[in-house]
């Protein structure tokens, strides 16, 4: 098969610890070096915390993976640093559109609100992302040390740190940490070994992936079809990547045989199929998955935070893997940062369970529902399935009803025991537990993003008169103000509109950009109050 | 009143979500019985004649 793409060969070196045969005990490491782990170890760099990477391969995702990332992971990415590199190379679309049988149904517009950095989705290979991550953690070899070929095979949970063996092409040999962040996949090994429970829903289906490379003038668009006569009874997708590689994904039931179904004389006259005789192409990648949607019981095992497919695996539809795993990451570090430096007992670590979580079931439930849309379990939810596509054709009231997969959108910690809830009226505005809108800002005379403005510490931003303090502290926890008006100017009133401001506001933010607490007026005692809440102080 | 053919429902997913889960398990007989329930007491909620027969010709069409 063909390759538009060149999988880097990183180079396998063996380190002092293994050379001297000395154990010298280190703040964190993470295990797998996939998009989360790379994430979690340049945002603990970010924050100023020395990382090692191990990973047992030495080269990025192979095969067909992740393909869609939404806003919010983007913004996340723009904080280390690699955002503007994955929108230049990746795709962005906007319009979608649903057949059923061999008709259009319709088509819709995401229709993206203008006004923030980061676009509502963008397509990209995943290779090209975990590349973009490896290039970024390089540049910063003094407190991230990423360990190709080193793989985790056993660990011993102690009550103050975490001791592993750990296997290279030298041999095994024992690593302690005071840390471990566990990125390493939905068949998670140190979730085996602490024994946590990962149960959920295995759907009973299987989906032929193929990549193919094709210079054909097919639309940016994503095209999903239910039961076409080019593929009876089943559904099937095609989706635009970068390097005219297209993703198309075939349902192919229960009883596909997967040898088979991947043999080139079968999956060329199905692609034929989709997409017309003379339409010339070129197989990348095929393979066949089944999906599965499940989490793990617990986020923390005592000094062991799981994080990414490790904590919890959904269908792809609705691309939700990667882009729920990130989140766990920037809900992850600021945390672990406070509870090393001793700014907050150990025990906050317990609300990166509780918020994650309750953002993984989200997940699950949104990937579930897509599931038994796309793959109706019996016949009468077959038959509105139809019925709701047939109606969807004439009749607006039906699409909502649609469901081929629903955008990725972050899920607000509503319920969070670190949220002060509201006191003061709020009509609309960003939540306690939601993270921040972006807006169009002016700062020093310069455009620029509210994101891009907010502190890596807490922030006060505050809509009305300035106060006289440029910072709040609790003991070392700093808040920074920043006040609307002076430090930065709402540019095109979006800020002070998406914040419902204009009878002026005050809001806690969190340094995972998420909003904490919010008043109409400025009082210290106030902001102290939620900052003690917001850090699980006792 | 005429039908309302715009987009009604409330949380469409959580909607659609409860009608499949409520017959997941149930026998074709029983789905059937259900849905016939359903129709007739959505049919007495709305009331109005002149809106069940359009809503009955646009389903049978
Ligand atoms: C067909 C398909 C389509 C998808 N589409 C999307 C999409 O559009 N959008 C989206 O957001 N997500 C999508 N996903 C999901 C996405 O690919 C995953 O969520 C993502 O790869 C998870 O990253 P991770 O870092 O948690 O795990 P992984 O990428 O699995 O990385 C785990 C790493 O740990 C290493 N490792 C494992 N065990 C050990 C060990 N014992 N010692 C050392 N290292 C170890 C592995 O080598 C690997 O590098 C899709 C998935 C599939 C299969």
């Amino acid at each position: 098969m063909l390759n538009t793409y060149t999988w880097p060969e990183y180079p396998y070196v063996q380190s002092d610890d293994q050379k001297n045969g000395t154990v010298k005990r280190k703040p964190v490491i993470v295990i797998g070096a996939g998009l989360i782990g790379l994430s979690a170890a340049l945002d603990c760099a970010r924050l100023g915390i020395p990382v090692i990477i191990l990973d047992d391969n030495n080269t990025v995702s192979i095969g067909s993976r992740a393909v869609c990332y939404a806003k919010r992971p983007l913004e996340i990415w723009d904080r280390l640093g690699i955002a503007d590199k994955m929108v230049e190379k990746g795709i962005s679309w906007n319009v979608g559109k649903v057949f059923f049988k061999e008709d259009l149904a319709y088509e819709f517009d995401l229709l993206p609100e203008k006004g923030h950095k980061m676009p509502a989705m963008i397509n990209l290979q995943q290779y090209y992302c975990e590349e973009f991550l490896v290039d970024e953690v390089m540049k910063h070899s003094d407190l991230i040390d990423l360990r190709w070929k080193h793989k985790l095979i056993s660990l011993t949970q102690h009550d103050d740190h975490t001791s592993l063996q750990v296997e290279t092409p030298d041999g095994i040999f024992t690593m302690e940490c005071d840390w471990m962040i566990a990125c390493d996949g939905a068949n998670s090994m140190v979730r085996d070994m602490v024994k946590a429970d990962f149960t959920g829903q295995f759907f009973q289906d299987r989906f032929l992936i193929a990549d193919v490379v094709m210079k054909a003038d097919f639309p940016t668009e994503r095209w999903f079809w239910f039961d076409p006569t080019f593929h009876k009874n089943q559904s099937a997708l095609l989706h635009k990547q970068s390097d005219d590689v297209w993703r198309l994904d075939f349902q192919m039931g229960w009883d596909a045989d997967p040898k088979e179904a991947t043999k080139p004389e079968n999956v060329i006259p199905l692609i034929k199929a989709m997409l017309g005789n003379d339409t010339e192409f070129e197989l990348e990648w095929v393979s066949i998955y089944q999906f599965a949607c499940r989490r793990i019981d617990n986020f923390r095992y005592g000094r062991i935070l799981f994080a990414g497919d490790a904590a919890h695996q959904v269908s792809p539809f609705g691309a939700r893997g990667a882009n729920t795993g990130i989140q766990d990451i920037d809900n992850l570090t600021w945390k672990l940062k406070m509870v090393m430096d001793g700014d907050a007992p150990i025990e906050f670590m317990d609300s990166y369970d509780e918020e994650r979580a309750f953002a993984a079931d989200d997940n699950l439930l949104n990937s579930t529902r897509s599931t038994d849309f796309i793959t109706p379990k019996s016949k009468s939810s077959r038959i509105f399935r139809d019925a709701v596509l047939e109606l969807s054709k004439k009749y607006e009231f039906a699409r909502p009803l649609v469901n081929s997969g629903r955008l990725s959108m972050p899920t607000p910690y509503v319920n969070s025991s670190l949220n002060t809830a509201d006191e003061d009226g709020f009509e609309a505005g960003v939540a306690p537990g939601t993270n921040c809108a972006d807006a169009p800002i002016i700062a020093d005379g310069a455009e620029g993003w509210l994101l891009n403005k907010l502190s890596d510490d807490f922030t006060v931003l505050v809509f009305g008169d300035a106060p006289d303090k440029s910072e709040i502290k609790l003991g070392n926890i700093r808040a920074q103000v920043i006040t609307v008006g002076a430090q930065i100017e709402d540019k095109a009133g979006l800020l002070t509109q998406r914040y419902d401001a204009e009878d002026g506001a005050v809001y806690l933010i969190r340094p995972d950009h998420h909003v904490a607490a919010r008043w109409r007026k400025f009082d210290e005692g106030k902001i102290i109050a939620a900052l003690a809440r917001a850090t699980g102080q006792k | 009143m005429s039908l309302n053919l715009k987009r009604n429902i409330e949380r469409p997913d959580d909607f659609y979500q409860e009608l499949i889960d409520m017959q997941r398990d149930m026998e074709e007989d029983q789905v059937q019985v259900m849905n016939a329930k359903l129709i007739l007491i959505l049919s007495n909620h709305i009331g109005d004649h002149k809106t069940l027969s359009e809503a009955m010709s646009l389903a049978k069409s």
